[in-house]
């Protein structure tokens, strides 16, 4: 009768944190046929991961599964004693985690590391297991199997390190793979690729998947059945067509409204919009084209790498090479591209946080890279950045107040201190931020409400332009977009400048008048918006595009 | 009339810093919350409470002075030449009770026979009483056990009562200051569940006080770890050299710390020319092996202070000079394990986020510097300073052994092993003075150690992940 | 390369600290014993050992031999070519130091792979049973013998070896095969004094790996907990532990110099005590210089040896 891969059951789990238990995960339930693939689809906290270490009992020693049953073809899996339960791992179930670079083993080389788990279950010699290892790296799709098996992970790209995770996990046939997360780290041509692979070695082999995600775009190109969990619960479960075509839940359609697209320009995120009025030009009203804020042409950031004892330039990375582009005032450019094409070292070129190897950065006229030490500290407060990681950006022993104000101080240390502590307190309560929060400590805050700081941190000084390097891309999709939202309205209050670096093509698509596709340091399409991304010219952008999870 | 020696004058200028760091700290709840978390692990409240322990005394053995000569004719006051300190006079019996030789710890006799007078015609070699050892009792050998017993358990009598007095005047304390009842207060103190530190102190210092109310007890009529070659108190000794030990675990910190901070954190932060030279500096000084280092400037401070021995009148400070001269030279040698580390932490938070933004905004690098690199790599400067502490101690130990550590006439647990050592080779065996000085310095250093992991696994963050 | 500056400047600080402080007239005074001795013996002594030479720069000679008819030169730049020269009392540096190296080597390298040998499976055992009592009350063991002072071991151990069990000698030493029994006791003694350290050390590696996320893919495998210990977290945990022992590989020439000499082994690092009692300069400087030499070759091979290690820094 239970022909299901995974039956989970009531689930109940918890933290033991300091004599008191904190539940994680509320009585979920949920069941995967064979063959079928389940998304799990949930922002960060919502318990997911958890979930997946739960089925494999791979939790900490400081998580107790309080009651439930997880069933694994008819067989309670909590019930297994711990060397039973080592039999169903890497046997019955498999399991892919997320970040590829750190979930393999450094010291060990690929070959190793596929034998390793191929002779745990099966007996075999050594020479069979070889075999078996290059049959698996072949059907992940690497192309060099017999090269790759003597090499180390780190020699791997991201995208060869998660096919090895792959066929790791798929060394002994396994009917169930638990698949966390497995394509955030990667970059978007790259996940395609996985994800398609995943796809086609599912129908080969007729096992099922467990997604893990909190992508809804990859979410509907892989999903069968799709479950949306929050704070420890499933709030709604459906097939993958009825979730996508009418969410019913009022989360779920949260989750929608937030999403940017190239739909929503020119509205707010989150809010439900008369689509018809939307009158695409609005978007470009208080762009003032004439003026010329920031000019750089062929900048160059080259890095030399070992320069020897005898100083001899060996090799140099060419991390920009040769960017040239203009901002106008209120005008947001954003700056895409795929990791490693030097879109971030742009970015701390333009403000000479990195030494400029040649070309020029014009501000309002002004050469940034000729400038002495003095005018280009008074130029700083015109040009600001915000940072992606909300966590390394706020100094953990200074009050958000003392944060803020430091660029005041710096700036125009002429400034009273009630003064500028009045300035401070309009600029948390302008971010969204509650006067009290003047004495508060980072670690007080969540992600969104740091980048909120980080963005007050820099209005302080009255930029024009802001360098928003990746601002988004750890933040969940509903904080994101009341990160978006505050960038918009600033954007339309102050008519400011935002020079926007990012991956994600979706937020590209909404908030950006220019784009810059960055390849390998280089620009290969710069022009208006819209018109790249409804006719892309360069066959790069065309595969980035189509790369792109679509909803 | 007060002398401050140079080392004492450095032991309050360091209680001084102590205490200002104290009060800094309880009004930042960032730092106040992990100090708290360090002493409600009760492994790090009972260390600290030992710690505390010999601090007191050590201080106590700084505060010195000439003390007063009575004279009955003049009027004019006399200060005698000698330096005594305020614990050399509460522990005056101990200091004044000298026998002739060796004598085994509670002991009424001598530990080496002696030729008796007895009568013209047989000198009678055998055990003599000891003069102040044991002298209130007729028959020892009798009476000795049940004396001692009794003592004991004065002692502890005597320790409970100052516990309970203290333990009245905390409880009222609380019970003032958040106005309860006193008996609550006490069931707050012993049962609550969250802070387990004040318990932990308190049952401590019972433990503490019961140990010294017996040891003095039995101090006044016996000694209590025998006596030495010439006849000096062992219990005394040791004590006398807690000062010593504690001296140099902490000023040479104080000697080290300001190079170890500037040019480590110059080193990662700068980098360029400025790491490489500081890079220079402290790789050529620690490929000079450490001892050698320190033997060499001994022996350079030996021959100058034999070649001008009219700069040193007074023995007690020709001997603290040599302990000042030591912490010196250990703390020169031994800047370069902390600097790597601030080097290695500059470097890296150098790039991190915050400070990238700092230097957006305009910040100056030496107000980045000490707004937010500094803060931020203090614990790793904490961790170091309670880490070297035991090892420093340790060090003393095996220096005196070799003649480089401190003046023989300072006391110092070296130096008591040193004389020890070959006491060893004896029939019988003296063995109380060695083990005597070994058991006080284990404890110091033990209860150091305990501390110094219980602080490191609370300030620093890398710990925290594995949770 | 970038040793030579060091060296020089080593040299430099070495000559500093021994001739700048203390002129050779004081130094010689201090030899010669009495207060009453004379101009005459003071210069005889100085020129027998070469110190009535200008201290840097020699104005009475000319050409190349301003500079090298000096202190500076004949002692510490010949330290360069390794002619340490004479000691003070009279006998050949480099003779005593080729006789000496050998008995400290006999301790210093069986002690070093017996002491690896057992932290290690300590580590591991400790590792293994985390989180559980044997974890606890390992750690404190651990240190409380770290807190033990090393000449409680070392005269402990002569005491209860020598004294009352009388099994081996408790000092002295002889040549070739009869000199195991001398050496049981130190090594013995200097192995165990290095567990509560190393113990603690070698743990925290190891608790480190077992976080890291690998472990967690092995566990997914299905892996035994023993199995990754052994296989991967040790594999991982051995090259900050191999490059660590490497590090100090040249300095066991030199001897533990505490050890050597309470158990009257005639080795490199006695040799250096009874100078620096005897206040002999020449071997003092030797000596520094040597150990010098032997700690920067040590940094040398621990870069070396961490590049064949790992292989991430191994193939790019």
């Amino acid at each position: 009768m239970n022909k299901n891969v995974l039956d989970v059951r009531d689930l109940q789990v918890g933290f033991m944190n300091k004599e008191e238990l904190d539940i994680v995960i509320n009585n979920i339930s949920f069941s995967i046929q064979p063959g079928q693939t389940f998304a799990l689809l949930g922002e960060s906290g919502s318990g997911k991961s958890i979930t997946a270490l739960s089925i494999m009992r791979l939790l900490s020693d400081t998580a107790k599964v309080i009651s439930g049953e997880i069933l694994s073809s008819g067989t309670n899996l909590l019930h297994l004693t711990e060397k039973e339960m080592r039999e169903v791992r890497g046997k019955k179930i498999g399991m892919i985690f997320q970040e590829p670079m750190t979930s393999l083993n450094p010291v060990m080389t690929i070959g190793k590391q596929i034998t390793e788990s191929i002779l745990s279950k099966h007996k075999m010699n050594a020479e069979d297991a070889k075999e078996k290892s290059l049959d698996l790296l072949d059907a992940v799709g690497i192309r060099n199997p017999r090269r790759i098996i003597n090499e180390y992970p780190h020699q791997l790209s991201g995208g060869m390190k998660q096919r090895v995770m792959i066929s790791i996990a798929l060394s002994s046939n396994p009917q169930l793979l638990i698949a966390d997360e497995p394509t955030t780290s990667l970059d978007v041509t790259i996940q395609a690729q996985v994800l398609k692979l995943l796809q086609d070695l599912q129908n080969k082999l007729g096992m099922s998947i467990l997604f893990i995600t909190h992508d809804l775009s990859v979410a509907n190109s892989v999903a069968d059945s799709v479950a949306v969990m929050r704070d420890g619960k499933i709030i709604e479960k459906n097939s993958k067509n009825s979730f996508f075509a009418a969410p019913k839940h009022p989360y779920s359609k949260e989750l929608f409204l937030a999403l940017p697209d190239v739909s929503k320009r020119g509205e707010f995120l989150g809010k439900i919009s008369n689509r018809a009025s939307t009158n695409i030009f609005s978007t470009y009203k208080n762009i003032d084209t004439n003026s010329k804020l920031l000019e750089v042409n062929d900048l160059k950031v080259y890095f030399p790498i070992n320069s020897g004892f005898l100083n001899r330039r060996k090799n140099v990375v060419k991390a920009v090479d040769g960017v040239s582009f203009t901002l106008s005032k209120g005008e947001t450019l954003a700056v895409v591209g795929e990791s490693g094409c030097g879109k971030t070292t742009t970015g701390k070129g333009i403000l000479q946080l990195e030494t400029v190897t040649s070309g020029s950065v014009k501000y309002d006229g002004q050469e940034l890279t000729k400038s002495t030490d003095s005018k280009l500290r008074t130029l700083r407060s015109k040009l600001q950045i915000v940072f992606q990681d909300p966590f390394a950006s706020l100094n953990p022993r200074m009050t958000i107040g003392k944060i803020i104000e430091e660029g005041i101080t710096a700036q125009e240390p002429q400034v009273e201190s009630t003064e500028k502590k009045e300035r401070t307190i309009n600029l948390i309560e302008n971010v969204g931020l509650h006067a009290s929060h003047y004495l508060r400590y980072p670690h007080e805050f969540s992600g969104g409400q740091r980048q909120r700081i980080a963005i007050a941190r820099a209005l302080a000084v009255n930029p024009r332009l802001i360098i928003c390097d990746e601002p988004t891309s750890s933040l969940d999709v509903s904080v994101q977009a009341q990160i978006l939202n505050l960038l918009k309205e600033l954007q339309d209050k102050l008519g400011l400048s935002y020079l926007f670096i990012t991956h994600n093509l979706a937020v590209v698509s909404y908030i950006a008048h220019k784009i810059a596709v960055m390849y390998e340091g280089k620009i290969v399409e710069y022009g208006d918006a819209e018109t790249i991304l409804a006719r892309p010219q360069s066959a790069y952008t065309k595969k980035l595009l189509a790369a792109v999870p679509k909803l | 009339m007060p002398v401050i020696l140079v080392t004492d004058f450095l032991i309050f200028l360091l209680l001084i810093l102590a205490s200002s760091y104290v009060f800094y700290v309880c009004k930042r709840p960032l730092l106040r919350a992990p100090w708290a978390d360090v002493l409600k692990n009760r492994v790090g409240a009972i260390s600290f409470t030992v710690l505390m322990f010999y601090i007191f005394i050590a201080v106590l053995d700084s505060m010195h002075f000439h003390p007063r000569i009575s004279s009955s004719q003049e009027k004019k006051v006399v200060y005698s030449n000698e330096i005594t300190s305020v614990f050399d006079v509460i522990a005056s019996h101990l200091r004044t009770s000298t026998e002739k030789t060796y004598s085994a710890p509670l002991s009424a006799y001598q530990y080496s026979k002696e030729a008796a007078e007895v009568s013209n015609e047989n000198s009678h070699r055998d055990y003599p009483r000891l003069k102040y050892g044991g002298r209130h009792l007729t028959n020892p050998n009798k009476e000795i056990v049940s004396d001692v017993f009794s003592k004991i358990l004065k002692g502890i009598l005597i320790a409970a009562v100052f516990w309970i007095v203290l333990l009245m005047l905390i409880t009222f304390f609380y019970a003032h200051k958040k106005s309860s009842s006193f008996y609550a207060q006490i069931q707050q103190i012993f049962f609550s569940k969250q802070n387990r530190s004040l318990p932990t102190i308190l049952i401590t210092i019972l433990v503490l006080m019961i140990i010294t109310c017996v040891a003095v007890q039995l101090s006044f009529s016996y000694h209590v770890f025998g006596t030495d070659k010439v006849g000096q108190d062992v219990f005394y000794q040791a004590l006398k050299s807690i000062r010593t030990g504690i001296i140099i675990g902490t000023v040479t910190t104080l000697v080290m710390l300001p190079f170890a901070i500037t040019l480590g954190i110059m080193a990662g932060y700068f980098g360029g020319r400025v790491d490489d030279i500081i890079q220079y500096i402290y790789t050529t000084l620690n490929s000079v092996p450490g001892v050698l280092l320190i033997a060499a400037a001994i022996l350079m401070l030996h021959v100058y202070m034999g070649n001008n021995p009219e700069q040193f009148t007074n023995i007690t400070e020709r001997a603290d000079l040599r302990l000042l001269f030591l912490c010196m030279i250990l703390g020169i040698t031994s800047w370069t394990g902390l600097c790597r580390l601030l080097r290695g932490e500059s470097l890296k938070l150098r790039e991190t986020e915050y400070i990238v933004a700092a230097k957006a905004l305009g910040v100056r690098s030496f107000v980045i510097i000490f707004r937010h690199l500094l803060p931020n790599v203090m614990h790793i400067v904490l961790i170091t300073i309670v880490l070297d502490f035991s090892g420093l101690v340790l060090a003393e130990a095996v220096l005196s052994y070799v003649n480089i550590g401190v003046d023989p006439t300072t006391h110092s647990w070296g130096n008591m092993i040193n004389s020890a050592r070959l006491e060893m080779a004896r029939e019988p065996v003296v063995w109380w003075s060695l083990s005597a000085s070994l058991f006080f310095m284990f404890v110091l250093v033990l209860f150091a150690n305990l501390f110094s992991d219980v602080v490191r696994d609370v300030f620093d963050p890398r710990a925290k992940k594995h949770e | 390369m970038y040793a030579v500056p060091i060296l020089i400047g080593i040299n430099l600080l070495t000559f500093v600290l021994f001739f700048v402080v203390n002129s050779p007239d004081e130094i010689a005074r201090l030899h010669l014993g009495d207060k009453y001795v004379t101009e005459v013996q003071i210069n005889a002594w100085k020129h027998d050992r070469g110190y009535d030479k200008p201290l840097l720069i020699n104005t009475d000679e000319s050409g190349m031999d301003v500079v090298t008819e000096t202190i500076f030169f004949d002692k510490s730049v010949r330290l360069f070519v390794f002619d340490f020269g004479v000691s003070d009392s009279g006998r050949n540096i480099g003779y005593d130091i080729k006789q000496r190296m050998w008995p400290s080597l006999a301790i210093a390298i069986p002690s070093l792979i017996m002491g690896l040998l057992i932290n290690i499976s300590f580590a591991l055992l400790i590792a293994f049973f985390r989180a559980t009592y044997i974890d606890y009350w390992g750690v404190i063991f651990c240190v409380a013998l770290m807190s033990i002072s090393s000449l409680f071991y070392i005269i402990g151990g002569q005491f209860l070896v020598g004294k009352l069990l009388q099994i081996v000698p408790i000092s002295g030493y002889d040549y070739g095969l009869s000199s195991i029994k001398f050496l049981v006791l130190p090594i013995l003694i200097s192995a165990i004094y290095g567990i509560g350290a190393g113990t603690r050390w070698y743990r925290t590696l190891f608790l480190e790996e077992i976080s890291k996320d690998y472990v967690r893919t092995a566990r997914a495998k299905g892996l035994s907990e023993k199995y990754i210990l052994f296989h991967h977290v040790l594999r991982n945990a051995l090259i900050p532990i191999l490059t660590g022992v490497v590090a100090i590989l040249p300095l066991l020439f030199l001897g533990s110099l505490i050890t050597e000499s309470f158990f009257s082994i005639p080795g490199l690092g006695s040799y250096t005590i009874d100078a620096i009692q005897r206040q002999d300069f020449a071997i003092v400087r030797s000596m520094v210089f040597l150990g010098a030499v032997l700690y920067i070759i040590g940094l040398i091979l621990t870069d070396i040896s961490y590049t064949f290690a790992d292989p991430r820094l191994r193939l790019k």
